[in-house]
């Protein structure tokens, strides 16, 4: 089953179009990467999924269900979790209240997650009571990845998870992210770092100027040399 | 007889409309036109007032200068008066301008609060300066012997209007040039003017000090009318308020929307006054004009929830809103 | 002077108690709430209008508490007072700024809609009790003498025993109580709360329903401490606005210092200057504040 599925979604801000007609699916336990340039739309296509903004035209299907323009506060209770780019924490919170209000529409008790949360993540630990403000970026992004788990989603989107870490936090946080996919999380994950999302993941698309420019199997992409050409740097 | 009498109320009604409307031309400017919000208009209204007030007057000699304090009295035409208190009035735009216009609008805001207040506490408590509360009397009033009293009204009028008028046209005129363009175009998006080259912060520089000469213009006009003004008149009910809901009736970003709101605004003023006098016992009486207060404010919630742009809105050349 | 500072302080704990309201509302509700002021002076004329007129008449539980210029009567007035600040400004939120939110309003007609709103307010106060002062209490106010030549009266002990104590019970319940975190969390980051689940309209209500409280109190507290004037809510804007810009938006203990400390710059400043000029004071704070340092003591530059 495809755990999410967007068909032919516009979507923009204010009277300015960003997508244009874009259609993708991510198939319930891989990971879904979308590369491409600035600019391109990705945040975008995040937010129009998740339900900050309401698609203009096309739907949105979690499940099998249509989410389309659905508020933030029903998809997270629906299994499905998103991590934006920039301030992705609560910074004059603790690590340990971050997390928390990650669980904050959990009706049950929350603790045991939260100790799960923190085996993930053991740095995390020894820093429970101190500001997530003061965390280093590396840090910043569990906290932020962690709050997010704090529900069990099913589907985590991810928003260039690699932003403003050296290479081998980004390293780390995309091995992290791939033992998610391990234990059942499917992933679908916009990345600016094009050739290490590729490496984690099962499929590709590249979003450009709002549209899609290619799609396919990730390993295959990573070989093709035109695609590595244009994306990837090389 | 009965037609002089309502003659006569037009025309005294049509005098503090129009003063009202050269108002709301500035307040225009600033947030109209160039998105700065104004809530301190009764500033440039008092200092337009007081500058041409003390230019006009003589300083107290003898007998009266032992019941007025004022410290310059220049006394001088009416015409030096008007063009005082535009010269006044600009020149304080400069400093708040260059202090406030970089921070954010939210900001500006409440440092034009600030500013009006402190000017109302300055004049109020500096006695010297110009009588303290009890503010200046006998303020000369432009052509005053040419027609006889019960007269003045429409006389007075007539110079209103003339200024009224060359203020709107210059506006108009001002707005479909090269500089209205850009201070539209920094309206719209002021990060991408910021790239193109112009200097945003200069164009709103000057944007507040020709909608602050405009009020000072107006505080001028408003002072020579009723001849008498003190710091207690400057509230914020009365010198900044009211003006808001008159463009927000009118029409945000149209000129003719700002004269349009300034008539309209007056009218139910003028008329709620009427109707309250009629209609409330002799014993609320005096909390009667208080039900202004509520009036306007729910003008200006109504407006802003239903109909933002106001009666005429914005004209279509310029996009948003 | 000594005695200026200890003024300075009362003043400063009830601006204190202001002022954490605002920046909470500021940072959750998204905008500057010109009305806040006129909340204040709501709870004040509800505590006037419950003791004053109701329990007056009655003689009801008009006895003086001791040293205290009221009785138990005036005591039992914060609760309604409280109860009608925070119910009016939810209601004003369900009637004014909800509609707003649902149109997407640009922020700024937010700032212009609440100073209609506090027009109305105050119009509403000026009808109803027109524009003299009016008093808790008449009469001659006992005094407590203290060492350093500072008269103190022990209501004002007493304000700033409450106003203490409700600053506590504010840290404790946005400290420990789920409620409390998720609205530090809407105010620290309101994008984030929204993406993590929080929903948007139940902590703005719940904020109204914290802001009012804190803004009722804070005007019977200075009722207590000066006289009761439909415009004494409104005055308190220029103060609680410098305090909100030294402390840092959506800064709770900023809020408590910037409190503070505008009260005591305004106390101190009569020593040279006339007391009306207490709000220029607070101004002139304001704009140095945003001159050397914009985004206060406890912010972030972003």
């Amino acid at each position: 089953m495809a755990i999410l599925r967007v068909e032919n979604v516009v979507s923009g801000y204010g009277s300015m179009e960003v997508l244009h007609g874009l259609s993708l699916e991510v198939e319930e336990g891989q990971v879904v990467s979308m590369i491409g340039p600035n600019g391109a739309g990705k945040t975008t296509l995040l937010r129009t999924i998740f339900g900050v903004l309401r698609p203009w035209k096309g739907k949105v299907y979690f499940k099998e269900e249509d989410i389309s323009g659905l508020p933030p506060e029903r998809l997270v209770r629906m299994g499905m979790a998103y991590i934006p780019q920039e301030y992705n924490i609560f910074p004059s919170l603790t690590v340990q209240e971050n997390l928390e209000m990650g669980a904050f529409i959990r009706e049950d008790d929350y603790r045991p997650r939260l100790e799960e949360i923190y085996e993930l993540f053991p740095d995390l630990t020894d820093r429970r009571q101190s500001g997530a403000g003061d965390l280093s970026g590396g840090m910043r992004q569990m906290l932020a990845i962690g709050r997010a788990l704090m529900l069990n989603p099913e589907l985590l989107l991810l928003d260039e998870p690699s932003t403003g870490l050296a290479p081998f936090l980004v390293d780390a946080i995309l091995d992290r992210i791939k033992d998610l996919n391990d234990q059942g999380v499917s992933i679908f994950m916009v990345e600016q770092n094009a050739y290490k999302a590729l490496q984690i993941s099962n499929r590709a698309y590249v979003l450009e100027g709002g549209e899609k420019r290619a799609e396919g199997n990730a390993q295959e992409m990573l070989e093709d040399e035109e695609i590595g050409k244009l994306y990837l740097g090389r | 007889m009965e037609i002089e009498g309502i003659l006569s109320f037009l025309a005294s009604f049509a005098v503090m409309a129009s003063i009202y409307a050269i108002f709301s031309l500035g307040l225009n400017v600033h947030w109209g036109y160039t998105g700065l919000l104004n809530y301190g208009i009764a500033g440039f209204f008092a200092i337009g007032a007081y500058t041409s007030a003390l230019i006009t007057t003589p300083k107290p000699t003898g007998v009266l200068a032992d019941f007025v304090d004022q410290a310059i009295g220049l006394n001088q035409p009416f015409l030096v008066g008007v063009l005082g208190a535009a010269i006044a009035s600009g020149l304080l735009a400069v400093p708040i301008g260059l202090l406030t216009l970089r921070l954010r609008e939210s900001y500006l805001a409440i440092c034009t609060v600030g500013i009006a207040e402190s000017i109302r506490l300055f004049l109020n408590n500096e006695a010297w300066l110009a009588n303290g509360p009890e503010g200046l009397v006998g303020l000369p009033q432009p052509l005053h012997g040419l027609v006889p009293p019960q007269y003045y009204h429409y006389l007075y009028l007539g110079i209103v209007l003339v200024f009224l008028a060359l203020i709107y046209f210059a506006l108009e005129r001002g707005i479909r040039s090269p500089w209205g363009r850009v201070l539209r175009a920094i309206r719209e998006d002021e990060v991408m003017a910021d790239a193109d080259g112009k200097d945003v912060f200069l164009f709103k520089l000057q944007s507040l000090v020709l909608g602050a000469m405009i009020m000072g213009i107006g505080g001028a006009l408003y002072a020579h009318y009723s001849a008498a003004i003190q710091p207690g008149l400057f509230t914020g009910l009365f010198g900044t308020f009211i003006i808001w809901a008159m463009l927000t009736v009118g029409g945000t970003g149209n000129n003719r929307g700002a004269i349009l709101g300034a008539f309209l605004v007056w009218a139910l003023w003028s008329w709620s006054t009427y109707i309250v006098g009629k209609v409330v016992p002799a014993g609320l009486q005096t909390r009667a004009p208080f039900i202004r207060y509520i009036l306007l404010g729910l003008i200006l919630v109504v407006v802003l929830l239903r109909r933002p742009r106001g009666i005429i809105g914005e004209e279509r050349q310029v996009s948003r809103f | 002077m000594p005695e200026l500072i200890v003024y300075g302080i009362i003043l400063g704990s009830i601006i204190a108690l202001g002022t954490i309201g605002f920046t909470l509302s500021t940072k959750i509700a998204g905008f500057c709430n010109y009305s806040h002021g006129d909340l204040m002076t709501v709870g004040a004329y509800i505590a006037l209008l419950v003791n004053g007129t109701l329990f007056s008449n009655v003689g009801f539980l008009q006895s003086k508490i001791g040293p205290l210029s009221f009785g138990l009567g005036l005591l039992i007035c914060f609760l309604p007072a409280i109860l009608v600040s925070a119910g009016l400004a939810i209601l004003i939120d369900r009637w004014v700024y909800r509609p707003l939110r649902r149109h997407g309003a640009p922020s700024i007609h937010f700032d212009m809609v609440s100073l209609g709103v506090a027009f109305i307010v105050r119009g509403v106060i000026y009808v109803i009790w027109g524009a003299d002062y009016h008093f808790y209490f008449k009469g001659v106010r006992s005094m407590l003498f203290l060492p350093l030549g500072i008269k103190l009266r022990p209501d004002e002990i007493f304000i700033m025993a409450v106003a203490w104590a409700l600053v506590a019970v504010t840290y404790l319940f946005l400290g420990r109580t789920r409620v409390g975190k998720a609205l530090r969390a809407t105010a620290d980051n309101p994008d984030l709360a929204r993406v993590a689940g929080i929903g948007t309209e139940r902590m703005i209500t719940w904020n109204w329903a914290v802001v009012g409280a804190l803004a009722a109190v804070s005007g019977v507290l200075y009722g207590i401490e000066t006289q009761l004037r439909p415009e004494m809510g409104w005055l308190f804007l220029l103060p609680l606005f410098a305090a909100l810009v030294l402390g840092s938006i959506g800064s709770i203990t900023g809020a408590l210092v910037g409190g503070l400390v505008l009260g005591m710059t305004q106390q101190i400043s009569t020593a040279w200057l006339k007391p009306t000029y207490k709000p220029a004071i607070a101004f002139l704070v304001m704009i140095l504040t945003l001159i050397f340092k914009p985004e206060g003591i406890f912010g972030r530059r972003r």
